[in-house]
């Protein structure tokens, strides 16, 4: 579970994130929804303890990111905005290097990386130099990296960005995978059809702040709008909209 | 493999930018090949251009138009047994020079044979630009040719007259030129140990980018740095790649030494370099020591970069940076004294230099460059480290 209270960070005299508070609970997909420049990905980066936030709580499972910020990075997986491989490497070689910097041993690094290169039907590509790998094979060998520890909570910075039909299908299914397993998922994304499709719970951020959270049916009832898309509209108004899809 | 316990991070940093680096052909050619081998190859080819002129100039055959040399042919004999090959003569000498046509004319006065027996000076004249450098050595070396055949017939003449000959020598000068061939070798022996430096330079320097600026071209430092792994030992695993791939280059390029080694003019007085096996292992304290801080200071410098181009550009203003004390080694010699090991760099070159003369080196100086170094290196890696915990480097772009 990943609990966030009143999260704030300034880059000089821009506030990217003022005041941004929600759950995510186990067990279910939480979609961090908002236009680009809404301040998700600096939101994600102090939850994953990259950057320090000027003010806020973040708790993972309960601990402190502030006080153990190795422990949160351990029980999280991360796939972060920069996905970026060792081309020469393949990508067994590639995942397995991340199982090491987990801790995990030789063997259990291994197996993990056999298990998931199963679970992201991968086997053709394990073997190969990430080199020339397609946007869609670069994310699936990122997102493998991610999970190599088994974590429990699971985070995805715009995951669907750049990949095609066929993958980004593929992708919904590894997410329900994971959700099925009970565990926490947290995603952003600016593409509304995303969220529509896979979350459980939405939380919608625009100019740094909350300004939404609920189940689908809760927003759309809120709003008095059967429709999705109609209920984000009416919900933040439209000119917090620009720039979402 | 399967029951081991977890390496330390540091290592397994270590192991994977060693392996991705093998498997760059570039890098294998670059640090592995080419750069140990410059060093001993342009060494080959400086020491014997260097050595060989000189010996050649001092003793070829020297070229010279003789116009008269029938009006005295036991002076052209000599000179000739002085080494003066002797050249027809042409119609009009003044202008044969002036058009370097011809580079040097000595020209016999007809009267020679009369001057000659009468006792009187007998002339000769030797024509010439002197404004022509290259030829300077030509012209001083006739004129010490005709010179000494001068001297030693006066002496015959004042001896068949019962006269000392050393009554007209009342100073003698005794020249001890100091830019003998040899010498000039030992100036290019004082560029080895930068040379050496640069070997090690080049040889970490791609492991040094790849895995800073390259790190955060490609955009994999974020996801790295995400691991719950300290910065530090991520950087120390870098550290430790990049000193040994710079530590092969090094070695690699001395054993070429060892290998062409004989090749070199070392007979040559001066020149004699004692680049063994004893030297290698003798060097081991003073480079080991700097080989990592050669690394530390080029990951540090190469993490100021965003991407691979912008590192090169760093790194290779920063190669100049070693060149600064062999530049002053040769320009102001100076005796090795204990407060030069205490500068890094720049006691190691003196201590090098030392060792490759096959002199001994002080080992307090030594241990004092360990240590020296060695806090150097925990500074620069300290600074590096400090780049890392700030937020802008962490954050790819």
């Amino acid at each position: 579970m990943i609990e966030v209270q009143d999260l704030a960070k300034s880059f000089g005299a821009v506030r990217a994130v003022a005041g941004v508070s929600f759950t995510a609970r186990d067990g279910q997909i939480t979609g961090l929804l908002g236009p680009n420049g809404a301040g998700k990905t600096t939101t994600l980066r102090m939850l994953y303890t990259l950057m320090q936030p000027d003010a806020g709580r973040i708790r993972v499972d309960g601990i402190d990111a502030a006080l153990d910020p190795m422990a949160v990075r351990r029980s999280l997986g991360v796939l972060p905005d920069a996905r970026g491989l060792y081309k020469r490497l393949t990508a067994r070689e590639n995942i397995e290097y991340f199982a090491r910097l987990q801790g995990l041993d030789p063997g259990r690094a291994r197996a993990r990386c056999t298990a998931l290169i199963g679970m992201l039907d991968m086997a053709a590509l394990a073997e190969r130099r990430t080199e020339g790998f397609s946007q869609g094979e670069r994310v699936k060998t990122a997102i493998a990296r991610a999970l190599v520890h088994d974590p429990r909570n699971v985070v995805l910075d715009e995951p669907a960005n750049g990949l095609d039909v066929m993958s980004t299908r593929g992708l919904r299914d590894v997410l329900r995978g994971l959700r099925a397993e009970g565990r926490c998922v947290l995603m952003s994304t600016h593409i509304m059809q995303e969220v529509a499709v896979l979350c459980d719970r939405i939380v919608i951020i625009a100019h740094g702040r909350v300004v939404a959270d609920g189940t689908p049916e809760e927003l759309r009832e809120r709003s008095g709008q059967v429709n999705l898309e109609e209920a984000f509209m009416k919900i933040i108004g439209a000119s917090a909209l620009e720039g979402l899809a | 493999m399967s029951g081991r316990a977890a390496l330390a991070p540091a290592l397994v940093v270590f192991a994977k930018e060693c392996r991705e680096s093998l498997r760059d052909r570039r890098v294998l050619l670059n640090a592995l090949v080419l750069g140990p081998l410059f060093t001993p190859l342009l060494f080959l080819v400086l020491m014997h251009l260097i050595v060989g002129r000189e010996l050649e100039k001092a003793e070829r055959p020297l070229p010279v138009v003789v116009i008269g040399a029938e009006y005295a042919p036991n002076f052209i004999d000599d000179l000739r047994r002085q080494g003066m090959a002797v050249r027809p003569p042409v119609a009009d000498p003044e202008a044969a020079v002036r058009e370097q046509n011809a580079d040097l004319v000595l020209r016999v006065s007809p009267h020679f044979a009369e001057d000659w027996n009468a006792g009187r000076p007998a002339q000769v004249e030797l024509i010439c630009d002197s404004s022509r450098q290259e030829l300077r050595g030509a012209i001083d070396r006739l004129e010490s040719m005709i010179e000494n055949y001068t001297r030693r017939t006066g002496s015959l003449r004042l001896l068949a007259r019962g006269i000392a000959p050393a009554l007209l020598a009342p100073v003698v000068v005794a020249t001890r030129d100091q830019a003998t061939p040899e010498a000039r070798g030992a100036m290019l022996l004082g560029m080895l140990p930068y040379f050496l430096i640069l070997t090690a330079l080049l040889g970490g320097m791609w492991l040094a980018i790849d895995s800073t600026a390259g790190e955060r071209e490609r955009q994999s430092l974020e996801p790295l740095l995400i691991n719950p792994v300290p910065r530090a030992q991520i950087l120390l695993g870098k550290l430790l790649a990049t000193a040994l791939f710079s530590f092969s280059s090094l070695v690699l390029g001395l054993l070429a030494f060892l290998a062409v080694g004989h090749l070199l003019p070392s007979d040559e007085p001066g020149l004699a370099l004692s680049i063994g096996p004893g030297f290698i292992v003798k060097a081991l304290p003073v480079f080991v020591p700097l080989v990592v801080l050669i690394a530390a200071a080029q990951i540090w410098v190469a993490s100021f970069a965003r991407s691979f181009r912008e590192a090169q550009t760093y790194l290779g203003l920063a190669q100049l940076v070693p060149l600064v004390p062999s530049i002053l080694l040769m320009a102001v010699p100076m005796r090795p004294q204990l407060w030069m090991s205490a500068i890094p760099i720049f006691g190691q070159q003196v201590a090098i230099l030392h060792l490759l003369r096959g002199e001994a080196v002080n080992p307090a100086g030594i241990a004092i460059g360990v240590v020296v170094t060695l806090a150097a290196t925990l500074l620069v890696f300290w600074l590096t480290l400090r780049l890392y915990a700030s937020e802008r480097v962490a954050i790819a772009g």
